[in-house]
């Protein structure tokens, strides 16, 4: 392979312009990356404001900050600006449209223009529906449970489904132009399996996006419908039926669940080996794991109905079923693990985090355990502690894993360096934060106190300030790469073409890359980790 | 706060059963959380770059090993698989001897009533150590009937009847909670279930404001809302007879055979048209919207009574 930093200077993807126009009117996928970077870091600030007030109001039992109304609607907008406009496309939109084509040795996605158009779309989707949470409020929980979404709730109901609905469109957009790109803009000799990992989960996530949402789209679309002309198909006094939609719902959004952890564990996929400098631990199984992932996602969703009414042989099935999916996710951890075996480990800021992720997904996937367990589950579920399990995986895992994958490829990104010092304080607080603010949440789920309460019975009240308090930590976490990575934006020293001297194809062109990514077509010889170890830990026999 | 909450009371004949099986997978999971923990700072640090550590002989595959692995956790699923699901099954089978109560969700309150017609809201009182079945209905949307202390938790879901069934072990009153997001008081839909002495629980049934039995107010409502004009013992109308008819198997039109249990009868007056008899012909309006869940449980009652006197009371 050719090294492409010895290549004469090029200009890089900034070059082409800072007018408005340039970024807005841009076909380039890196700098869609950014479009959807500024945006998404805007929601995820947004959800979190939410979250802080909800921690806030969480500090004693009774309702003494906000009414009830305006606690349910701060939970529903948490819950519907984390999920659809930051979680779904955090990593595929942002890192992975930066860097598919990349990985791919390709000039841009397959589709340049689909993709832009996909950002319009998400930003119309995303402003219709924050505009109907926060000018009227919507009060029925980011689930859209019916009948209370359809008979009993504001009109803004209809006007926020639009605008999911409307998102929906550009999850699939992302979709398609992931799986068109990996299938047809390969490098020469970049064959299946010397794709790294990352793209195995992207790939996995799109078909999963592609095949899932419609459903989502219909399931909008109905409660539109039984709310502007009362059609009724969840009207029980029409011969409807509310566990219908519970059934709709959770076949997108258990899916979707593995659209939000999929990137993550193909982020994480990358950073290990790098940074200790062996290759990923078996690939082919890590690979396949994530297929068997993306499909499985498909057959568990109704383990969120195991009180709901449906029927107790279903409950079994859909259990048995939860507990196969446990299966690749433990695979992944294992050899995850082994990777660091015989390694050279180093910890730089987005190893730390990496090693976080791992920690937290470990823990965040046991706690699943006990909620796939039917006789366990109908005590816990609807309970604190299946907050604290979705959120291990959820933040623990995926924005753990997003934080890590920003660290990771920031040099190649932007072209600067940032503190290291600062980044490695910043993973830690964020762990520490996570784990202060989530694991009393456990401990009262199993004690009974059930979700989306906004008083509470005082025994509850020593957990519910613990959680406070770890939430104003992990909230500082978050809050300081803004500050650290903005310096290194405008002040950090130039960042050569492979700090890290990883292996990835994105490695091997400029930091930042020129706008077509490669200045000669890459040639892909041999698979994705090549690592060796260091002059200093090689084994007496090899040096 | 005068208590902090580490475990929560054990009051029903299932919860030592659920909690075993919790304390079980607590000591799996932290087991094998705390094994891999140990795993990855154990290597992290042994092979710190510039360590003395061994390195020779690494590989990065190792087949039998992904094997036994994926092996080992899918028997461990399994086993967790088959002691959660042997537990659950137990939620369809209550003792022959149970206690019947119903009780109502509507936002943002649990009304129960007893056979004898007994009402109460926001309070469930129940005897100690009898089997006990509420089934469970809503007058608007989801609610979820939840008693942490019995670990046990049921949707009442409108327009179906859904039951939960429990057998207290422990004298006390205890947390009931709604568990189902159900709109703005959702957090003020709590309440308590007191378990009473069986001797003390009959003072308290009998000693409630004397209304009649659900029985008797079924039987007024079959009356009231023209039921009798059909299916009372002198119509001309030719309807099924009820009497008879409860828990006892019933041919339709279609040539199947339903068993004629609550949610059947249930279905029978909302919606006619669905199962309709064998030889009669489906004349009967449907009652949906014009009777509430209240008033459709005291008829189910009723219709429930002639099944078992076999005439009319």
């Amino acid at each position: 392979m050719t090294i492409a930093a010895e290549l004469p200077e090029r200009g890089s993807y900034f070059a082409p312009g800072w007018r408005l126009r340039d970024w807005l009117l841009t076909t380039d996928h890196k700098r869609i990356a950014w479009l959807y970077l500024s945006s998404l870091l805007t929601f995820f600030f947004i959800g979190g404001a939410a979250a802080t007030l909800i921690r806030l109001e969480l500090f004693t039992p009774a309702g003494d900050f906000m009414t009830d109304d305006t606690y349910n609607r701060m939970f529903t907008l948490h819950g519907v600006v984390m999920v659809w406009f930051f979680l779904i496309p955090s990593i595929p939109a942002t890192l992975g449209n930066f860097l598919l084509p990349l990985m791919l040795g390709a000039k841009d996605l397959a589709f340049p223009r689909l993709n832009l158009a996909s950002w319009y779309v998400f930003m119309l989707g995303a402003a219709i529906a924050l505009w109907a949470m926060l000018a009227g409020g919507l009060d029925t929980g980011w689930t859209f449970y019916t009948p209370l979404s359809t008979m009993f709730t504001t009109d803004n109901t209809s006007i926020a489904a639009v605008g999911v609905f409307i998102i929906g469109f550009s999850t699939i957009m992302t979709g398609i132009n992931f799986i068109v790109t990996t299938h047809k803009l390969r490098a020469p000799g970049q064959t299946w399996f010397r794709l790294p990992i990352f793209v195995w989960t992207l790939y996995a996530t799109s078909l999963v996006m592609v095949l899932a949402t419609p459903v989502l789209a219909a399931t909008l679309l109905l409660i539109v419908a039984d709310r502007v002309f009362g059609i009724g198909i969840f009207d029980p006094a029409q011969g409807g039926d509310p566990l219908l939609f519970q059934h709709l719902f959770w076949f997108y959004s258990h899916p979707a669940v593995y659209i939000m952890i999929l990137p993550g564990m193909g982020v994480v996929s990358e950073i290990l080996p790098c940074f200790s400098r062996r290759p990923l631990f078996g690939y082919k199984f890590v690979a396949y794991s994530s297929m068997g992932i993306a499909l499985l996602g498909f057959m568990v969703w109704g383990h969120h109905m195991f009180v709901s009414g449906q029927s107790t042989y279903a409950g079994v099935v859909f259990s048995f079923l939860s507990f196969c999916i446990a299966v690749p996710s433990a695979i992944k951890v294992f050899n995850w693990t082994l990777t660091m075996r015989k390694g050279s480990v180093t910890f730089e800021t987005s190893m730390i985090y990496s090693l976080g992720f791992l920690g937290l997904f470990v823990f965040g996937g046991l706690a699943g355990l006990f909620l796939a367990a039917l006789a366990e589950d109908v005590h816990l579920t609807d309970t604190y502690f299946v907050i604290a399990h979705f959120h291990y995986i959820m933040v623990g895992g995926m924005v753990t894993a997003f934080l890590a994958g920003i660290h990771f490829w920031w040099p190649k990104m932007t072209g600067r360096m940032y503190s290291e010092r600062w980044g490695r304080i910043a993973a830690v607080t964020s762990f520490l934060g996570f784990n202060l603010t989530f694991f009393p949440q456990f401990i009262l789920g199993f004690n009974g106190m059930p979700r989306r309460y906004h008083t509470y019975p005082d025994e509850f009240q020593a957990w519910n300030v613990l959680s406070s308090a770890g939430a104003v930590v992990l909230a500082l976490g978050y809050v300081m790469p803004l500050f650290y990575l903005g310096y290194s934006l405008f002040k950090g020293p130039k960042a050569p073409d492979n700090p890290w001297g990883a292996t990835g194809l994105e490695w091997q062109t400029s930091s930042p890359p020129p706008k077509d990514n490669f200045a000669e077509p890459p040639v892909v010889t041999e698979g994705p980790y090549k690592y060796e170890l260091p002059e200093i830990d090689r084994p007496v026999d090899h040096k | 706060m005068d208590s902090i909450a580490l475990h929560p009371i054990e009051a029903s004949t299932l919860a030592p059963q659920v909690d075993l099986l919790f304390y079980a997978l607590l000591a799996f999971s932290f087991g094998l959380g705390i094994f891999l923990t140990v795993l990855v700072l154990g290597y992290a640090i042994k092979y710190r770059r510039g360590s003395k550590a061994d390195r020779s002989g690494e590989r990065s595959r190792n087949t039998i090993l992904e094997v036994s692995w994926t092996t080992a956790t899918a028997l461990m699923a399994l086993g967790i698989f088959l002691w959660g699901a042997e537990l659950f099954l137990q939620r369809d089978h209550p003792p022959p001897d149970s206690l019947h109560i119903s009780g109502i969700g509507k936002q943002w309150m649990w009304i129960f009533e007893h056979e004898n017609g007994r009402r109460e809201i926001d309070e469930l009182h129940v005897p100690l150590g009898q089997p006990v079945v509420v089934s469970l209905s809503s007058e608007d949307v989801i609610h979820s009937m939840f008693v942490p202390a019995f670990r046990m938790k049921m949707d009442a879901v409108p327009g179906r009847q859904t039951q939960l069934w429990f057998q207290a072990t422990r004298a006390g009153t205890y947390d009931l909670f709604c568990a189902e997001y159900c709109g703005t008081q959702h957090s003020e839909m709590r309440g308590h279930v007191v378990v009473m002495e069986p001797q003390d629980f009959a003072k308290w049934l009998a000693s409630g404001p004397t209304v009649e039995s659900l029985v008797q107010q079924g039987q007024a409502l079959f009356r009231g809302l023209g039921c009798s004009g059909c299916h009372g013992p002198s119509a001309t109308v030719h309807a099924p007879k009820l009497e008879g008819v409860y828990g006892h198997p019933v041919g339709l039109a279609t040539s199947q055979t339903v068993n004629a249990d609550d949610g059947y009868i249930r279905d029978s007056i909302l919606q006619p048209k669905k199962q309709v008899v064998g030889g009669f012909d489906p004349i009967m309006p449907s009652y949906q919207g014009l009777i509430t869940e209240d008033d459709l449980g005291k008829l189910v009652a009723y219709i429930k009574s002639l099944g078992n006197s076999g005439g009319t009371p």
